[in-house]
């Protein structure tokens, strides 16, 4: 058994998940605060 | 705590601290991840498996602390009603449902090599499975109060309920003893060799920070939202 194949699979998943997560939280607040500046602005 | 209950205020330190966080966690998480792939010995009995422990037991510290961080925002919430806890129990959520999800799946993978077994339903795995239900339930009546205009009340007394799960997950391999390892670290001392441990910290306080920033973002998104929603409220009225 491969042992390494296991260990690359759980990185994947550990940082796909952390950097999903990041990105997804970024964006979000992004939009957000473009949109309250916006209507700030009006 | 209360000197937070302004929302300007803690904008001005939310800013900050997303990028120091972020930034410090990264180098953290990518300093203990590379020590652990590259610079530690493998296990004599696990092999190569042992290094999905400096992704899987950060992820299990992160699930079950965003839920502690959820009861305390619950109690902030019902007992002195802070007008940002509802906000933080909000952000703290998806957080915790992702860390949570990742030692699931990662502690399957580790089960695989070692076990023999992607699942068993054990008392660690189980209620693990259960703090992941959980938070989907916490994210579906939390979004649904704040839908209807509610404070988050119903919200806040689920997630102090289900705080419940945290020592059942904790004491888990001691109750019920089956395939997971009992608790590694405890007063004594840890049963991990130093020469495979200190990677571990690193990795531990590197995806706290990395999940610290997420949060601070969710909750600066929320806060811009309101904004906005009183905004168009005002000028509807107008």
């Amino acid at each position: 058994m491969n042992h390494w194949a296991f260990v690359t699979a759980a990185y994947v998943v550990a940082l796909g998940g952390t950097v999903a997560l990041l990105a997804w939280a970024y964006a979000t607040m992004r939009r957000a605060e473009a949109a309250a500046e916006a209507t700030k602005r009006k | 705590m209360h000197r937070f209950a302004n929302p300007a205020r803690f904008l001005k330190f939310a800013k900050p601290a997303t990028v120091w966080l972020f930034v410090i966690g990264l180098a953290l998480a990518v300093a203990g991840l590379v020590g652990g792939l590259a610079f530690t010995p493998p296990d004599y009995l696990q092999g190569e498996t042992v290094r999905i422990m400096y992704v899987h037991v950060p992820s299990a510290w992160l699930g079950m602390g965003g839920w502690t961080g959820i009861a305390i925002a619950s109690i902030a919430q019902l007992v002195w009603r802070h007008p940002l806890a509802a906000v933080a129990g909000r952000a703290l959520a998806p957080a915790g449902a992702t860390f949570a999800a990742i030692c699931l799946v990662t502690g399957s993978i580790w089960g695989r090599p070692t076990w023999g077994t992607w699942w068993e339903w054990d008392g660690r795995l189980t209620s693990m499975l259960i703090l992941f239900f959980l938070y989907l339930g916490y994210i579906a009546l939390a979004s649904a109060e704040r839908e209807r205009g509610g404070e988050g009340r119903i919200a806040a007394l689920f997630g102090l309920i289900g705080a419940i799960n945290l020592p059942i997950i904790h004491y888990s391999v001691t109750w019920w003893r089956t395939l997971h390892q009992p608790q590694s670290f405890g007063t004594a001392g840890s049963a991990i060799d130093p020469s495979i441990l200190w990677p571990l910290p690193l990795a531990t306080l590197g995806f706290s920070c990395l999940f610290g920033a997420a949060v601070l973002m969710r909750m600066r998104a929320e806060l811009a939202e309101t904004k906005v929603e009183a905004r168009i409220r005002r000028a509807a009225a107008e």
